[in-house]
């Protein structure tokens, strides 16, 4: 069963020798919110969501009480960009689940289908402060990628958080190779669609075909269409861009976001003007591409201090690597980002963008995600020390901690390696 | 985009490859004599010099020397391209540049000995892809620096991250990828115009998975044929270690005994250059026991690995390769990408350290260079978590002085010491911290860098006149 909302009374089957408690105080944090900064803050989450937060919030009797000593504490990371859960080993082909190129299906494929929330990926990703993530779909024979979702990383068999979240389409040069070899093709490719998917299931009485969809892709993108569901597309060029804040003025309904956005900044006044949100890697500086030029490590600045609600990802590697996102962050504060702003665009902004506010903060009514750090959690020599999914303490393991302990003494006089597990 | 980028870099990633260690060779002067009378062994010659610089000071710094030490509140004197002296109130002298470093941390150069700028430069078009010559799986005849454009953006990115010397390496589709190439970061019009003086010719080899998909696996795309496995690796390799003795052996013969000059052959000149010592190997090798299988193919061949590359699995043999005396470069936490990749901890550095063996901290990555200093963190932190007592100034030796004794240039540089290159980087903290930014980079002494002055920002031809020119980076 796909949880839609946060359950209350959830039992965590995968960790057996954690509590199942979803109830816990912290106290003497220094506590990121998701919007402000408070120090010597308590935290109180029962049932899984937050119950109080704040310099005053009282412990309720006979609650499990961690004092965090002075500690950073900051809702679970929210990594906006990621394959974590549909790709297990990146180059073998049957554990790779992002793509369907020889599939005659876009839209229709939902992610969903393949999440496997025992992959690996998941705790190695998770002991690193990630608790929510959006699993987006890679790029298979059409512009359009599919459907993706929202998920936990606890690993549970109910974790995907919000199905369906958005359709994913690529409007750059990508986009343009898979719609016939020319951006002119993408775009007659998408308003055709926007038109399919918006008259279906009309047009589709008489034929399984419209202009550019067919009926189970007019059906999954029928949502978007109508403005009911978020559309994340993935674009560079500062003109793609433009093309794209046009076609928000002449169908306002349409929610958008962007991925990437390489020379956002160029367009940034206008894309706060639109209200459309991006999710960008602050590591983009070099002109990988011709639609990439005008790359800045101060992207996220200017976008930010133009309005824009920027959340931050890292792309290299988005399955396995998709927790380098606070690196990625803690970088944009070396290039010119407000500390604070940094942190929002890992935890509030992406829950914003999905449209999962409860996500990604810590106010009372959300969801009792939370990490308490060894130090400022930007920095590249911080950890976690705890972390709660829903007000239920994760483990710290994962398979690469085993492989480490099992390999940190060498010494096999006495056995093989393998009987240390 | 996100897509392509990811599409770009699994590549960059599965066909990257690597190399570390090696002594020089004891040539006999009567037999280098010979040789140098056959053929011209260095046809395309460095015609890099120092550009010209004044003194300069940097006053009050912590600073990391690279070799393990660290000490506060110091003066590090920069003088006719090298490294004139280093202490407490050092005296300024007439005509010196006094340069406020309180409060800041001055480092060696980084090093990076596993790049592909130049022959994967920006951008990434098609026409660009001049890293692997995926003819056939033994190509020790290629160069890297035959490939290398001077003009790619990255080299400009790497050294505003500190990186003042670098190898650029052929990529990992072959078994043998062809002659590495070890430069100054410095801009130039030509690639001799950056060749690292005097440092020696480096060979990519690569084990795994890379050779045989491409080769055997190719799907058409490529010649095909072996190796379909990584018994045809090993086998792709003997063969061509067979040749290069035989080759060896008739250039010996007629060194002693005179007579008629035997043919030349571009790909053996190289092989033999590794037998004989002069040309370093630097092996792309995940796996453990794969790397194993190839210190005893070294062993076969009597010839010295200098690094294995990637080396994800270096901890589980970390004693073995300090036995060995054989370096590791690597990713801090890089895993999964593909099944060679699957066992990548993030401890591998600190564990390979741990062991007494030689640890590198390497890119493979244009976006990955520019910030080795925070992998360096990373992996130190991660280490000690577990327990391993590195110091950071020890970790600094991940980035300098072992990859440049991997490339057989610490002579030169890697370290501040009087009378090295001045290769030094002016950090605006401690370059441990994410929150560090380079704020000057000199290559011998001379201002390559500024970080609060656009007159030392360079801007490569690609971006003139580009959205980006000029802009922040």
């Amino acid at each position: 069963m796909i949880r839609t909302v946060i359950s209350a009374g959830l039992v965590s089957l995968s960790l057996p020798l954690m509590a199942s408690a979803q109830s816990v105080a912290v106290t003497n944090a220094k506590l990121w919110t998701g919007d402000e900064l408070v120090e010597g803050a308590t935290v109180v989450i029962q049932d899984g969501k937050v119950a109080a937060a704040g310099e005053d919030a009282d412990v309720p009797q006979g609650l499990e009480v961690v004092d965090a000593d002075g500690a950073w504490v900051t809702p679970g990371i929210f990594a906006p960009y990621t394959q974590i859960g549909i790709v297990e080993v990146g180059a073998e082909d049957t554990t790779n689940d992002a793509a369907a190129p020889m599939s005659s299906y876009g839209a229709a494929l939902d992610m969903a289908d393949a999440f496997n929330p025992m992959e690996t990926t998941i705790p190695v990703t998770r002991i690193e402060g990630v608790t929510r993530f959006a699993v987006v779909p890679g790029f298979g024979s059409t512009l359009f990628g599919g459907q993706g979702f929202v998920a936990d990383s606890s690993g549970d068999g109910d974790s995907i958080t919000k199905p369906a979240a958005f359709t994913f389409i690529n409007l750059g040069e990508g986009g343009a190779a898979l719609s016939g070899g020319s951006r002119p093709a993408a775009w007659a490719t998408l308003r055709a669609a926007l038109v399919d998917a918006r008259t279906y299931p009309a047009r589709y009485i008489a034929s399984d075909k419209g202009d550019a969809l067919g009926r189970l892709d007019a059906q999954a993108f029928s949502a978007a269409a109508k403005g009911q569901q978020l559309i994340l597309i993935a674009v560079d060029r500062a003109s793609d861009i433009r093309h794209i804040i046009d076609l928000k003025a002449d169908n306002p309904a349409l929610n958008i976001a962007l991925v990437s956005a390489t020379e956002g900044w160029m367009v940034a006044d206008e894309l706060a003007e639109a209200e459309i949100p991006v999710i960008i890697d602050p590591y983009d500086n070099l002109p990988g591409s011709f639609e990439t030029l005008g790359a800045t490590q101060e992207n996220a600045q200017r976008l930010i201090d133009a309005g824009v609600v920027t959340a931050i990802s890292y792309f290299d590697d988005s399955t396995h690597q998709a927790r380098l996102i606070l690196q990625g962050a803690g970088n944009a504060v070396a290039n010119g980002v407000d500390h604070e702003d940094a942190l929002r665009a890992i935890t509030s902004a992406p829950a914003e963008i999905f449209g999962t506010p409860e996500l990604g903060s810590l106010e009372p009514g959300d969801v009792g995600d939370l990490v308490i750090w060894d130090g400022d959690p930007l920095e590249v020599m911080s950890a976690p020390t705890r972390i709660y999914i829903d007000g239920v303490e994760q483990s710290l393991e994962s398979r690469q901690t085993e492989l480490r302990d099992r390999y940190l003494d060498l010494d096999e006089s006495e056995k093989p390696m393998a009987f240390k597990h | 985009m996100k897509t392509s980028l990811s599409v770009a870099a699994a590549v960059a990633v599965l066909l990257s490859v690597g190399a570390c260690g090696g002594d020089g060779g004891d040539e006999t002067p009567d037999k280098q004599a010979s040789n140098e009378k056959a053929f011209d062994k260095d046809p395309y010659p460095s015609t890099y010099n120092a550009y010209p610089a004044g003194a300069v000071l940097l006053q009050g710094a912590t600073v990391y020397d690279g070799l393990g030490g660290i000490a506060e509140n110091q003066d590090v004197l920069l003088k006719d391209g090298a490294i004139e002296a280093i202490g407490e109130d050092l005296e300024a002298g007439e005509d010196v540049e006094v340069i406020d470093a309180t409060g800041k941390y001055v480092t060696p150069g980084i090093i990076d000995n596993h790049s592909h700028l130049g022959v994967y430069p920006s951008p990434s078009v098609s026409a660009h892809q001049d890293g692997n010559e995926i003819s056939a799986p033994v190509t020790a005849e290629v160069w890297a620096e035959h490939g290398l454009w001077p003009q790619d953006p990255g080299f400009n990115r790497a050294r505003a991250g500190g990186v003042t010397s670098m190898q650029i390496l052929p990529g990992s589709a072959n078994l043998f990828g062809g002659r590495g190439v070890i430069i100054k970061n410095v801009p130039a019009r030509s690639v001799q115009g950056m060749k690292f003086p005097d440092a020696p010719y480096t060979l990519k080899m690569a084990c795994g998975e890379n050779p045989k998909r491409v080769y055997g696996y190719g799907n058409g795309r490529y010649p095909g044929g072996a190796p379909f496995s990584r018994m045809g690796n090993m086998a792709g390799y003997r063969g061509a270690w067979i040749d290069a003795q035989e080759y060896k052996a008739k250039w010996d013969k007629w060194e002693e005994e005179g007579g008629d000059q035997p043919a030349r052959d571009l790909e053996l000149d190289t092989l033999k250059g590794v037998l004989e010592g002069d040309i370093l190997v630097h092996m792309h090798c995940y796996r453990a026991d794969e790397m194993m299988q190839i210190i005893d193919m070294s062993k076969e061949f009597d010839y010295k690995i200098s690094s294995f590359h990637h080396a994800v699995e270096s901890y589980k043999i970390a004693d073995t390769l300090a036995e060995e005396d054989i370096c590791s470069s690597m990713w801090a936490d890089w895993w999964g990408f593909k099944m060679e990749a699957y066992d990548g901890i993030r401890e591998n550095i600190p564990f390979v350290h741990n062991a007494g063996a030689c640890a590198i901290v390497h890119s493979d990555s244009d976006i990955g260079i520019q910030r080795l200093n925070q992998e360096a963190a990373k992996a130190l932190a991660d280490g000690k978590r577990v327990g391993l007592e590195i110091s950071k100034a020890e970790a600094w030796t991940w980035l300098s002085a072992n990859p440049a004794k991997s490339l057989g240039i610490f002579d030169q540089t890697g370290s501040l010491e009087p009378g090295k290159d001045a290769d030094v980087v002016l950090w605006s903290t401690d370059p441990f911290s994410v929150y560090a930014q380079a704020e000057k980079v000199f290559v011998d002494g001379a201002l390559m860098y500024d970080r609060d002055d656009p007159d030392y920002q360079p801007v490569s031809d690609f971006e003139l006149g580009q959205p980006g020119e000029g802009d922040v980076k």
